[in-house]
């Protein structure tokens, strides 16, 4: 079998991941009262909304950074977790293996270099050989055109370049799913748009991805299914002009109208 | 001024300082330190009872002073049947000071390193401990380096308490030759030069280290 390109996501079709009744309270604040999720292979969700509505509380259950109080979280070919149930705390970190995360404030390691920083998982978790791990590295940078920043330290980079390196880190674990926090809200405007042109490249070569953003003309433009939310519930979700341009439902059309008329 | 007294005495006690305080600072820093490692994160486990014991360990040791922690266990524990020699009695003695100490450092500095990192090591896979070490240690390492070399400096100077459970070390050597020449001003002066110029080397090693740890550090 030929090893998997790390510059290709994997190929499949049909949903990939399955969020069914998805609960999470912290203390007496229910910040997701009960979410419904289907991804498919090869498919961009935008999740959307004001702030607090609880996207990034989604986010992070699907990576494991939070336990929910309840739900199931399933992916194809596993692991599924039922919340309700009695969790194990590994089984419940397994969801880790099938996603990466890219954080809002890139969140790299800054005593490690560049190309250190991105060969951390899969030489250290993943047990790859360090060689092949530097290789794929390399290539990602390249493509990303990072490629000669490889030896020096994030704190030598620009906001756009970190979060170009936070992006090829999550790469670099060959995961499933790709999640993304917000990833341009921590940048200076006029970098904003190198980020997302990575983003956009990897929506093209069918990247399985959700997208935690209020870059709406962005959400529109690339993403497949754009997911509102608010209060803690899905309020509506379709086809990106569908719920960006004729929203149904009047919370969205007010959310849509803010963000678009500022003033 | 006694020159040739200076001049003979400065050998002894030189090598007091080279076979006596340096290994017995050496040996208890490194030692106290691994053991403050372990009280820090007892204290940040989360785990009621495991904090409660650090958070006792480090109030009883900052809460006493070090010369009689030095006798109760030099002098103390005998009579519970348990007798330790000199040398070790002191390892032990300021191993355990260091470590309370030098717990609270480590404590700050692993907390000083932003949430983001525990859950970036954690979004590559990484387990706690993994983390832990590949991660935030190697963060909290630099924030830290200011302090503990405070820490070993004191140590350095603390270890001439040995001398009163005959340890031999720069100070006793002090004390014989000033008992036996009775040039007390001179001989204690030469004993505090040199005390003086190992601090001096410790601290440029400080210097050093800080140096090279802050690579990474946009200034």
């Amino acid at each position: 079998m030929l090893p998997a390109d790390p510059l290709r996501p994997p190929a499949a079709e049909g949903p990939l991941l399955q969020v069914t009744d998805l609960q999470k309270s912290f203390g007496t604040n229910r910040v997701l009262s009960s979410i419904d999720l289907q991804i498919d292979s090869g498919q961009v969700v935008a999740l959307v909304g004001p702030s607090g509505s609880g996207k990034t509380t989604v986010l992070r259950c699907l990576n494991g950074l939070e336990t929910p109080d309840a739900g199931v979280v399933a992916f194809r070919g596993g692991p599924s977790v039922d919340f309700g149930a009695k969790v194990l705390k590994k089984e419940a970190l397994s969801l880790r293996d099938r996603s990466a995360m890219v954080f809002q404030n890139y969140n790299l390691f800054p005593h490690m270099t560049v190309l250190e920083n991105i060969i951390e998982g899969p030489v250290q978790v993943q047990k790859r050989p360090r060689k092949e791990a530097v290789a794929d590295a390399e290539r990602l940078l390249a493509r990303v055109g990072l490629a000669e920043k490889r030896d020096d330290h994030p704190f030598n980079l620009s906001g756009g370049q970190q979060q170009r390196v936070g992006i090829v880190r999550a790469l670099a674990l060959q995961p499933d799913l790709l999640l993304f926090d917000e990833p341009t809200s921590a940048l200076d405007p006029e970098l904003v748009g190198e980020v997302l042109a990575v983003i956009k490249e990897l929506a093209e070569e069918k990247w399985t991805m959700v997208i935690v953003t209020h870059e709406l003309a962005f959400a529109r433009e690339v993403a497949d299914e754009v997911v509102f939310m608010d209060g803690g519930v899905v309020v509506e979700h379709g086809h990106p002009d569908q719920v960006l341009r004729r929203p149904r439902e009047e919370r969205t059309r007010r959310f849509v109208q803010r963000l678009l008329n500022p003033f | 001024m006694d020159w040739e007294l200076l001049r003979t005495s400065f050998w002894p006690l030189l090598s007091g300082g080279l076979t006596g305080t340096i290994p017995l600072s050496l040996a208890s820093f490194a030692i106290g330190l691994a053991l403050a490692l372990v009280v820090a994160l007892m204290r940040i486990s989360g785990q009621p009872v495991l904090s409660g014991i650090a958070r006792f360990y480090v109030s009883v040791i900052r809460g006493t002073p070090l010369l009689v922690q030095l006798f109760v266990i030099f002098y103390g524990l005998p009579s519970i049947g348990l007798t330790i020699d000199p040398w070790p009695s002191a390892v032990i003695a300021f191993s355990l000071n260091v470590a309370g100490y030098a717990a609270e450092i480590l404590r700050a500095a692993i907390l000083s390193v932003p949430k983001g990192q525990w859950e970036a090591g954690h979004t590559i896979g990484m387990s706690r401990t993994l983390t832990l070490r590949r991660v935030i240690l190697p963060q909290a390492a630099r924030v830290s380096v200011p302090p503990l070399s405070n820490t070993f400096i004191s140590l350095v100077k603390d270890t001439s308490l040995a001398s009163l459970i005959l340890v031999t070390e720069l100070f006793r050597e002090a004390e014989q030759i000033a008992a036996f020449s009775q040039q007390f001003m001179l001989v204690y002066l030469e004993a505090a030069a040199i005390y003086w110029v190992f601090c001096l080397v410790l601290s440029s090693g400080q210097s050093v280290l800080e140096k090279r740890l802050d690579r990474y550090v946009a200034r």
